[in-house]
């Protein structure tokens, strides 16, 4: 700690050369539970290669996940951002809900797909910036705020669409119907599963690399040294609502393109599966830690769940009992190796 | 001094939470290339004064002056922008977090689209805590994070980190609070160096003989209030202790009024 002038700014140091095998140590050291959560999602398929290899040796299967869970699993990715800070958001399903509605009602009355897709993420980044600013100006605790706006937005979808779905058949002439939703390489590869794809690699950046990512792993661990390191913990707050908020109505364009109808209870049931993705993902209910992999390899092993668990021979009944199994074993051992490392 | 002469000056700042006083009507300059000791009982609002100069809280009235402009719409990124760093008392560490971003907190070495040079923030905090630090434990990489660190290597980080942004004033807010003998002559040293770059600092600390030690000047606070503003050339450290006590005992420092 001692010295002179010349070492408080100035030269840069030369990278220091490592030795490969403390590399790799190191390499797992930092992320045992990206690790652990590959394992599961290993250990989980070879279970059903070897229940049922008749299925998921074919390639139907996979074509049907990769089309399916996108819908929350853009979501899941979102989310990622909020439970990070600390924060919980339970509002999004019903964000979703009330933001298709808008893209339906948009599309039927000027025929725009691009129309509709603006004023639906419009209306997400709006109601998420709603959740935000109760949280970090009003100062109510998150979980409380979005029961709140959860039932708001559901109600305001319900008293809009009085209880009836909206045809949108003719989303289909769109191009950006298959930009959103169309199928690559001759029914291979659904478009839905390309951009989740792309969303997972542009907000894992967001989340390692930028400024932004940086302040959310700051505040979420301690807001008050994030203030006074000059982070606007406010401002970081309510920018991963409106994230979330956003992320919801784009994923509710992708559900509605994919089924070309609206309903009103549109993203019910999605709020547990979704919240599931991250918890399994590793990202930490206290903040401050969390991981865009882990969610993402988190939405594969729910999004293939039921249908596995389904196609090795067992009923339908096992599935919750299952997703409950895998919850808590995984969030345990997370539990255990952060306890352990540090 | 006027507020356009001196690094830094306050005016009639107030301060309080809700109902609560805790600064009256503070007016303080500080010159450059002068170590300033803000010295007082716990509770007499030290912290709070370092706060408001940093921008952490805003005054409930009053001005700041800083390198001769006033200061509207402070805030902890602008002061540190025109040249403030702190080491808080709460050290303001994120604990889960590794010391190559707690390094860089808040001012993040990055490209125009805001992405972090993450190699050059890697490689700074690497020269900085083997260096400036002197942190030779291969325990402790630029990867650690901050929880598995001693109070004196947290204190260290805090230090390092608050004399890497090139700052004019430097503040330290008991920064030698739970260090051992050794650590703590580290950081006594850091505050010599702070005079011997043509910097400014104010120094916060309990020990009377590191306060004495390193600075120029003493302003003691008391209940929100300057009750005195000695230089060290009127002083000898005996009377600055014998004042410390007088205040400590009768509420006033001079003798007269003890009586009274
Ligand atoms: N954020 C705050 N909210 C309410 N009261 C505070 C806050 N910060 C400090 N105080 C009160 O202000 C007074 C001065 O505190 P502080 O500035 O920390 O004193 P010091 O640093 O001199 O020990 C104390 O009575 C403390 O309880
Ligand atoms: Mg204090």
């Amino acid at each position: 700690m001692s010295g002179g002038s010349e070492q408080v700014t100035g030269e840069a140091v030369a990278p220091q050369p490592v030795a490969k095998g403390r590399d790799w140590a190191a390499f797992v050291a930092a992320h045992k539970i990206q690790i652990a959560i590959t394992l599961i999602l290993v250990g989980l398929y070879s279970l059903f290669l070897t229940g049922n290899p008749d299925v998921f040796l074919r390639y139907d299967i996979y074509r049907s996940f990769m089309s399916t869970m996108p819908f929350f699993g853009i979501m899941a990715l979102a989310m990622t951002f909020v439970v990070t800070l600390g924060e919980m958001d339970l509002s999004f399903p019903s964000v979703m809900g009330f933001s298709t509605w808008v893209f339906g009602t948009v599309y039927v009355s000027s025929e725009s797909f691009l129309l509709a897709l603006l004023a639906c993420l419009l209306v997400g980044v709006i109601a998420g910036l709603g959740n935000g600013l109760l949280v970090a100006k009003v100062g109510i605790p998150s979980i409380v705020a979005t029961i709140g706006t959860m039932f708001l937005w559901r109600g305001a979808v319900n008293m809009a669409a009085e209880g009836k779905g909206i045809a949108l058949v003719s989303l289909r002439e769109s191009p950006l119907h298959q930009v959103f939703v169309g199928r690559l390489f001759d029914d291979v590869l659904p478009m839905q599963f390309v951009w989740m794809v792309a969303i997972a690699v542009f907000l894992g950046l967001i989340y390692r690399r930028h400024r932004f990512g940086s302040h959310v792993l700051f505040v979420g661990d301690n807001a008050a040294s994030a203030a006074m390191m000059g982070i606007k913990v406010d401002r970081v707050k309510i920018a991963c609502f409106m994230l979330v908020g956003g992320f919801a109505a784009l994923a509710g364009v992708f559900l509605t393109s994919e089924v070309t109808y609206f309903w009103p209870s549109q993203g019910d049931g999605m709020l547990l599966t979704t919240l599931a993705a991250v918890f399994i993902g590793g990202t930490s209910v206290f903040g401050g830690k969390g991981t865009l992999y882990g969610t993402f390899i988190g939405v594969l092993i729910i999004g293939s769940l039921e249908a596995g668990i389904v196609a090795i021979g067992l009923t339908g009944f096992y599935v919750q009992f299952l997703y409950g199994l895998l919850i808590t074993v995984s969030v345990s051992i997370y539990a255990l190796l952060l306890r352990r490392g540090g | 001094m006027t507020a356009s002469e001196s690094l830094l000056s306050l005016r009639r700042i107030t301060k309080g939470f809700g109902k609560i006083p805790v600064l009256h009507e503070i007016d303080l300059d500080i010159g450059s290339n002068e170590i300033v000791a803000l010295v007082g009982d716990n509770g007499a609002g030290k912290s709070t004064l370092i706060k408001v100069i940093t921008g952490v809280h805003s005054p409930s009235s009053g001005e700041v002056w800083f390198k001769g402009e006033r200061r509207n719409e402070h805030s902890v990124k602008r002061s540190r922008e025109i040249g403030i760093e702190t080491v808080y008392q709460e050290r303001a560490l994120a604990d889960q977090q590794a010391l190559w971003r707690n390094m860089f907190a808040g001012r993040e070495l990055t490209n125009r689209f805001g992405f972090i040079d993450v190699a050059k923030q890697k490689a700074e905090t690497e020269r900085l805590l083997r260096r400036q630090m002197g942190f030779t434990s291969k325990a402790i990489t630029i990867d650690s994070e901050v929880r598995g660190l001693s109070g004196g290597e947290k204190q260290g980080v805090a230090i390092g980190r608050a004399l890497y942004f090139d700052a004019d004033l430097i503040i330290l807010d008991e920064p030698t609070m739970g260090l051992s003998l050794k650590e703590t002559t580290r950081v006594l040293d850091f505050v010599k160096d702070i005079r011997r770059q043509g910097k400014s600092a104010i120094f916060i600390d309990h020990n009377i003989f590191h306060v004495y030690d390193v600075c120029d000047r003493f302003v003691i606070l008391d209940r929100g209030r300057i009750a005195g503003d000695f230089r060290k050339e009127e002083l000898s450290q005996p009377e600055l202790v014998r004042k410390m006590l007088l205040l400590a005992t009768t509420g006033s420092l001079d003798e007269e009024g003890a009586q009274a």
